[in-house]
């Protein structure tokens, strides 16, 4: 029997990051995975004959291009394709898209509001300059406030040097925009009800707020740090589906003499001695490493695969008060032809990226207010997209795919989740579609319907959460997961994690994996081999 | 006309009463400016049916800051806290739950929380002694920080990482900024506990008890109980008001009422004086406003004489007031269910949980108003029988989210309201209906047509983390003095914000005499 | 720019005056300006360059951001908004305006008519709409974008008093330079200011754009004796470097579009401190400009000549040949008629001066082979091309 030098539960895209960064320091890696394909909410599966579904996550959005360069992955077969436009559908019949050629962009800001076409120089510019301080905290490991050691003072130090790279106003200005609402945020620059609602719907994506909660604000910059090949702002779609993202990972790690084992759920980390030096798999099986590395969920992680006895007391109680409240749905749809949508022109531009149906910041927040009693959204927030439009290998010829992405959806309603009810989630979704798209339910074959409880049934998310935790301010930087435990370093020796959980959370970025490989090799002592960020400046 | 005037103090609230005595104590001449014709501002206080008298819009408080106390000789000009309270919350099937300083009893308590309730309570008195640096100075400056800043953070610092200890920080910064129903939940089981302090972190502000930041508000609450216990306020000449007129007037304070500036004079940059509706116009060195501050730079200054993005920045101050007031003239006492009668004296709070808060909340948000609304009730005549005739009684509540706007407008409604706000106390006082003599019923339009405060609001902004510390009430303006030289703020508009602390009078009235009484 | 679903599919706006400039341009080397489509240059550059310098040439200014202002307080308004003070402008009277953000930091610089009592128009070149609004806040003043209802010309050149003249504009002899009349062109009204951004004798002529092509046609209906030509872009930047007028955006960042700290400017630091008036009363950004007053200035943007003719492009400046290095070249043409290399130049200066000995370090490339040189640089506070007749009145006929 082989032994492995590290062994990273779970095959997502951040725990396939860092095992790829530790192989290539020359590790010996294994990675073990409960389903019998790698990816975790990274996949692509055909559900449905000929059609292949990126049932969890359907973006890159954040992927850092330094991994993306450093684990060569384009060789590896990724590519990820821009998405340069968004729109929505009003309900008037008009709609308001978001081009991605600059004088088509601000002419179509104009229709809609001569005063927002030029406020949103002003927006651009103010969340640019927060994006570029925001960016460069992504590859690093957050500073420990309760530490005195060299290393966390330093990091401070870095921190607050970036901060004073900032005029005093525009200090005050990024903590208010830290603290605010999105729409709040917004009003400062827009008057129009569309655009308000437009740009404040990527904010509530994935979380337990709605868009007037304080602190939605600062997730525009999940929109405006994504950079596909330069495109400040874009989000892209990897050919073949998300699963190409896993995909190309684990081929990268291979190469670097990685090895993964499927089917092989974790039940167990051996601790002995208040260290890491295994795990128990499901059946039973032990494998021994000298490190061990999580990339499920901190909440799975402590409260299901450790121990109890052989974590301190706080940090159980910790784990058992870590938020993870699922608040997402997603329908994966295969559909017969393209659909059409009664707004727009034939040849709009307009189809090949985002689409919404939500044109209020009062419909959004009612939808919200549906999830706060525990029931999915009777008018939800969509974020729909057909990457069959260009990704041939979704679909057979002149059949498309489409994703629907659904906020908010409950982990549990009143009386739980049954079968009917699941339906009756979906057509709320469908219904909502076809009043502006009148031929798609014609066109619609089949429709994979997934609620927070299928999120984590399928792939271990705790409640269906796709951040693997909230990102809210107990749970950001130096509280990821958990106060104390921010440095991916676990409670026992030789115990870490690297999934989203950890700093700086969730999207299909890799940096958690990316962050937590680096903290793992300084232990080792090995040479770091993860990436510094590619400097804007 | 007496002799030059140093500083105008535009409005008689307690903070401005704080900030005029203790610069006429410094030596400075000083006028305050009241447009009502009593002093006190929104506590000051209110009769209706000739025979009913309410202590005031604020009816159970912390008290004053001890500093305060002490240095403007508060006891000696009668002041005393008014009557310490525990807080009942009320449960409509008579289980009503005691919610005191160190413990919580009463029907089916768990005992897991009763355990929990003094540990955290304990916890976050820590916190919020942790803080009083902050709260006692100006605000610092975040960069070319001078000495008084960087000494204000070091101290913050040091009670922060050593006062507390590693834990208590780590815990301190992770719920600095969230909400408290998470918190809430990690702690406690009980509905009725959970919905109370709940209702104490969102009362007077836009938010809900899952609108990040209310950890905070409720922080800043408790904070008052560094100075003493919760205590109703039961009027007469004990109250706040009453001593801290009577300690201005002592200190030299002229205090005229009845006159309402209408605009701030400024010259050349500078502040010169105030003119009063009819045109009077009165001069000073230095003029400083406890007026709202979107009223104050918004219009008593107005955006012509300020920078485009300061102006607009002032009319981005968020604080829609969501709390109206319901007096009730009583023909004798109500009953409530269950409650032990020795109990109606206490601070009644109708928030049976936080999900029943967080709906209230809800309608507000789209200018509408919940039939089943967040109540805060105080009966002071039990303590002051002098405040309603023989066996009568007076009540007043504290009616939340009534919004500011309300869809329809209130015209129409705001009666139908009222009737509302008096069924749903009837689900839990059987006989209150029959007892009514009167009532006088404030929505937040009111409130702000009577006392100025902008929109209703109790704080004259929103105490949400954005608007909070040295971006209250905003960058520019959060350490007292304004871009108008001379011109000052020193309302619950600045930092550390509403309640009856007193403090930003007086962190308004330090930085002054700093500067020497002009900027 | 109402209801229209199917703008995408064209990128760029057609001015009213597209179909005649379209015919003319043989090289389709067009560009955008305010997304307008327009040309960069249409047949050859130095042919558009003589015009303007020797003849008249004729460029479509319709893409020009236009505001108009109204109302009771229009002038209070304006007089917040501007560092100048403008209490001596009058109807019939155009002066040069910058405004500025609350840290006294330019926002943008542009012309401000003044068409009636209360009625201004504010030309500029980058989009203003959303500050303009926000600064009326408290004020009784109306505030209209008027770029697509407006359509203008600029007519420029030792000749274009001529050729106006010639082609039906009755009335020009009297009007000074930065004066504005209504006069009629042939019997289309057009509005005449005597304005323009290349340094020379020159027109700005607006009309409704209805109009536009019937002004136009008149225009170049004296093309047989008169030398008019169309000009684009390019030659714009050649002249008005040679006139020393300075481009928001180009020359220096604009306020609203600063990301990082510092990279904004103050009027100051570009040569502009002579349309700041600190004692005119409160204006935005005053506050600041009081306090920068008070010191030693930073930086100043500096009309230089480079020696040599090699052609200057992007280039750092220093102070000493092989040098610290202290500034940076931020626009620079050839200049044919003073057949020197002009440039203007953001320069740190030492306290509160411009270094003396200036070099400024470029590469070249001769046969796509790139070479490095050095260059000395003479500052000058003048503009480099100031011809006596572009001020006289009335102009010269020819």
């Amino acid at each position: 029997m082989s032994s492995y030098d590290v062994i990273v539960i779970g095959a997502g895209h951040n725990g396939l990051t860092n095992a790829a960064f530790l192989a290539k320091a020359g590790l010996r890696v294994l990675v073990v995975e409960k389903n019998d394909y790698v990816g975790g909410a990274t996949v692509s599966r055909e559900l449905h004959d000929g059609w292949k579904y990126s049932n969890c996550s359907y973006v890159c959005s954040l992927f850092r291009p330094e991994i993306y360069n450093a684990l060569d992955l384009g060789r590896h077969g990724l590519q990820v394709i821009p998405l340069v436009s968004s729109m929505t559908f009003k309900q008037d019949g008009d709609y308001f898209g978001s081009y991605s050629d600059p004088n088509i962009r601000r002419h179509e800001l104009l229709r809609h509001s001569r005063r927002d076409a030029d406020a949103a120089i002003r927006f651009d510019a103010d969340v640019m300059r927060w994006c570029r301080l925001i960016r460069g905290f992504l590859l690093r490991t957050p500073p420990d406030p309760g530490s005195f050691k060299p290393r966390d003072i330093f990091e401070f130090a870095y921190l607050l040097k970036k901060f004073y790279e900032l005029s005093e106003s525009q200090i005050y200005e990024f903590v208010r925009f830290f603290t605010m609402s999105i729409a709040e945020y917004l009003e400062n620059y827009f008057e129009n009800e569309t655009i308000l609602a437009h740009y404040s719907g990527g904010s509530i994506i994935g979380t337990g707020l709605g868009v007037y909660s304080p602190g939605t604000a600062y997730v525009l910059l999940h929109h405006a740090m994504g950079d596909v090949d330069g495109n400040v702002g874009s989000w892209g779609f990897s050919r073949g589906g998300m699963g190409a993202v896993s995909g190309a990972l684990a081929s990268s790690f291979r190469s670097l003499s990685g090895e993964i084992r499927t089917d092989a759920e974790v039940a167990k980390i051996i601790v002995a001695g208040n260290k890491a030096t295994g795990v128990q798999l499901a059946s039973g099986e032990k494998l021994f490493a000298k490190t061990i590395v999580s990339n499920l969920d901190a909440k799975r992680t402590f409260t299901k695969v450790m121990d109890e006895k052989d974590l301190p007391p706080k940090l159980v109680e910790r784990a058992r008060n870590f938020k993870i409240r699922g608040s997402s749905g997603k329908l994966n749809i295969a559909l017969d032809g393209m659909p059409t949508f009664s707004a727009l022109p034939k040849d709009s531009p307009l189809t090949l990226g985002h689409m919404h149906f939500t044109d209020t910041l009062q419909r959004l927040e009612k939808a919200y207010d549906d999830w706060k009693d525990d029931c999915w959204s009777a008018d939800p927030y969509v974020d729909l997209l057909i990457p069959s439009q260009y990704d041939p290998t979704l679909a057979p010829p002149g059949k498309h795919m489409m994703s629907v992405f659904v906020q908010y959806c409950p982990v549990e309603p009143e009386g739980g989740w049954s079968e009917s009810k699941r339906d009756q989630f979906g057509q709320t979704v469908i219904d909502q579609i076809a009043e502006y798209s009148p031929d798609f339910k014609d066109l619609l074959l089949h429709a994979e319907v997934r609620t927070p409880r299928e999120l984590e049934s399928e792939v271990g998310l705790t409640e269906g959460n796709i951040f693997q935790g909230e990102l809210t301010f107990d749970q950001l930087l130096f509280n990821r997961p958990f106060p104390g435990y921010a440095q991916y370093r676990g409670p026992v020796r030789g115990m870490y994690m690297c999934g989203s959980s950890t700093h700086p959370g969730g999207g299909v970025m890799g940096a958690p994996g990316a962050n937590a490989a680096r903290e793992i090799l300084r232990d080792l002592r090995k040479p770091d081999t993860t990436p510094e960020e590619f400097s804007d400046d | 006309m007496t002799s030059r005037t140093d500083a105008i103090i535009i409005g008689a609230g307690h903070n401005g009463l704080v900030c005029a005595t203790y610069l006429a104590r410094a030596g400075l001449n000083v006028v305050c400016i009241e447009a009502r014709d009593s002093a006190g501002g929104m506590s000051a206080p209110r009769t209706i049916a000739d025979d009913y008298h309410f202590p005031g819009l604020a009816q159970a408080s912390y008290p004053v800051s001890s500093a305060i106390r002490t240095d403007l000789k508060l006891d000696r000009f009668g002041y005393t806290p008014g009557r310490a309270v525990q807080t009942i919350a009320l449960d409509s099937a008579g289980r009503n739950l005691s919610i005191g300083a160190e413990s919580i009893s009463g029907d089916s308590v768990p005992d897991a929380d009763a355990a929990a309730y003094p540990v955290f309570r304990r916890q976050y008195l820590e916190f919020a002694k942790a803080l009083r640096p902050l709260f006692d100075n100006k605000p610092p400056r975040l960069k070319d920080m001078p000495f008084a800043d960087k000494a204000t953070l070091l101290k913050l610092g040091w009670n922060i990482r050593m006062g507390l200890g590693k834990e208590a920080m780590y815990e301190l910064l992770r719920i600095a900024a969230i909400n408290i129903y998470d918190v809430l939940n990690d702690t406690f089981e009980d509905d009725r506990l959970k919905g109370a302090i709940a209702a104490d972190a969102i009362m007077g502000s836009a938010m809900g008890p899952r609108t990040p930041g209310t950890v905070l508000t409720w922080l800043q609450r408790i904070e008052g109980e560094l100075n003493g216990p919760l205590s109703l306020q039961s009027g007469g000449r004990t109250q706040l008001v009453h001593a801290l007129t009577q300690s201005a007037e002592d200190a030299g304070v002229r205090i005229r009422l009845a006159a309402r500036v209408e605009k701030i004079l400024v010259d050349n940059g500078k502040a010169f004086g105030v003119r009063l509706t009819g045109g009077e116009m009165l001069k000073a060195r230095t003029v400083v406003s406890n007026a709202d501050p979107r009223l104050t730079l918004g219009s008593l200054v107005g955006p012509r004489l300020l920078d485009t993005m300061f102006a607009n920045r002032v009319a981005q101050i968020r604080g829609p007031g969501v709390v109206a007031k319901l007096n009730l003239a009583l023909a004798g006492k109500p009953e409530f269910n269950g409650l032990a009668d020795d109990l109606s004296g206490e601070r009644l709070l109708i928030a049976p949980s936080m999900k029943y808060v967080e709906r209230a909340y809800n309608f507000s948000k789209y200018g509408e108003y919940s039939d089943q609304p967040v109540l805060d009730i105080a009966m002071p005549s039990m303590h002051n029988s002098g405040l309603a005739p023989d066996g009568h009684h007076v009540m007043s509540v504290n009616v939340a989210y009534v919004p500011y706007e309300l869809a329809g407008g209130w015209d129409e409604q705001k009666t139908a309201l009222a009737y509302k706000v008096i069924s749903q106390l009837g689900t839990y006082s059987p006989n209150l209906k029959s007892l009514i003599v009167d009532h006088e019923f404030l929505t937040p339009q009111d409130i702000e047509d009577q006392f100025g405060a902008v929109q209703g609001h109790w704080h004259h902004g929103e105490l949400s983390i954005h608007q909070s510390f040295m971006m209250r009430p905003l960058h520019g303006a959060a350490q007292y003095d304004t871009p108008v030289e001379r011109l000052f703020l020193c309302g619950a508009g600045c930092h550390p914000g509403g309640g009856l602390t007193g403090l930003p009078g007086r962190n308004a009235a330090r930085r002054i005499l700093a500067l020497g009484g002009v900027k | 720019m109402i209801f229209e679903h199917t703008h995408f599919r064209q990128a760029l706006q057609l001015s009213p005056f597209h179909e005649r400039i379209a015919a003319l341009s043989k090289t389709e080397n067009w560009t955008s300006w305010n997304t307008y489509k327009v040309p960069r240059v249409l047949d050859k550059l130095s042919t558009e360059y003589f015009a303007i310098r020797s003849g008249t040439a004729v460029m479509d200014l319709t893409p020009m951001e236009k505001y108009r202002i109204s109302g009771g307080d229009a002038q209070e308004y304006l007089d917040r908004l501007v560092a100048r003070d403008i209490s001596n402008l009058r109807p019939g009277r155009v002066t040069y305006i910058v405004w500025c953000n609350d840290d006294g930091k330019l926002i943008d610089d542009g012309t401000l008519f003044q068409l009636g009592d209360n009625d201004y128009r504010i030309c500029a070149q980058h989009h203003q709409l959303d500050w303009l609004l926000m600064s009326a806040a408290g004020f009784d003043v109306q505030v209209e974008l008027e770029t697509d209802n407006v359509a203008a010309l600029a007519v420029q050149g030792p000749t274009s008093y001529s050729v106006l003249s010639e082609a039906g504009i009755a009335g020009l002899e009297h009007l000074k330079p930065f004066g504005i009349h209504d006069l009629h062109c042939g019997d289309i009204p057009v509005t005449v200011s005597r304005t323009g951004f290349t340094g020379d004798l020159g027109y700005e002529v607006w009309m409704q754009p209805s109009d536009a092509l019937a002004v136009w046609d008149a225009i170049f209906a004296v093309q047989g004796r008169y030398d008019v030509h169309a000009m684009g872009l390019d030659a714009l930047e050649m002249v008005r470097i040679e006139a020393g007028f300075i481009m928001p955006g180009f020359d220096f960042n604009t306020a609203e579009s600063t990301v990082r700290d510092g990279y904004d400017r103050s009027p100051y630091e570009v040569g502009l401190g002579w349309v700041v008036n600190l004692d005119k009363g409160h204006f935005t950004g005053r506050k600041a400009l009081q306090l920068e007053k008070t010191q030693p200035g930073k930086r100043r943007l500096t009309k230089i000549v480079v020696d040599g003719n090699k052609p200057v492009g992007e280039a750092f400046i220093y102070n000493g040949k092989n040098g610290k290095q202290v500034g940076e070249i931020r626009c620079t043409t050839w200049s044919p008629i003073l057949k020197a290399n002009l440039a203007l130049a953001d320069i740190d200066l030492v306290n509160g001066k411009l270094p003396s000995d200036l070099w400024a370090r470029f590469d070249y490339q001769r046969e796509l082979k790139w070479r490095t040189a050095w260059a000395a640089c003479r500052a000058q506070a003048k503009p480099f091309y100031n011809p006596e007749h572009r001020s006289a009145t009335p102009p010269a006929r020819f």
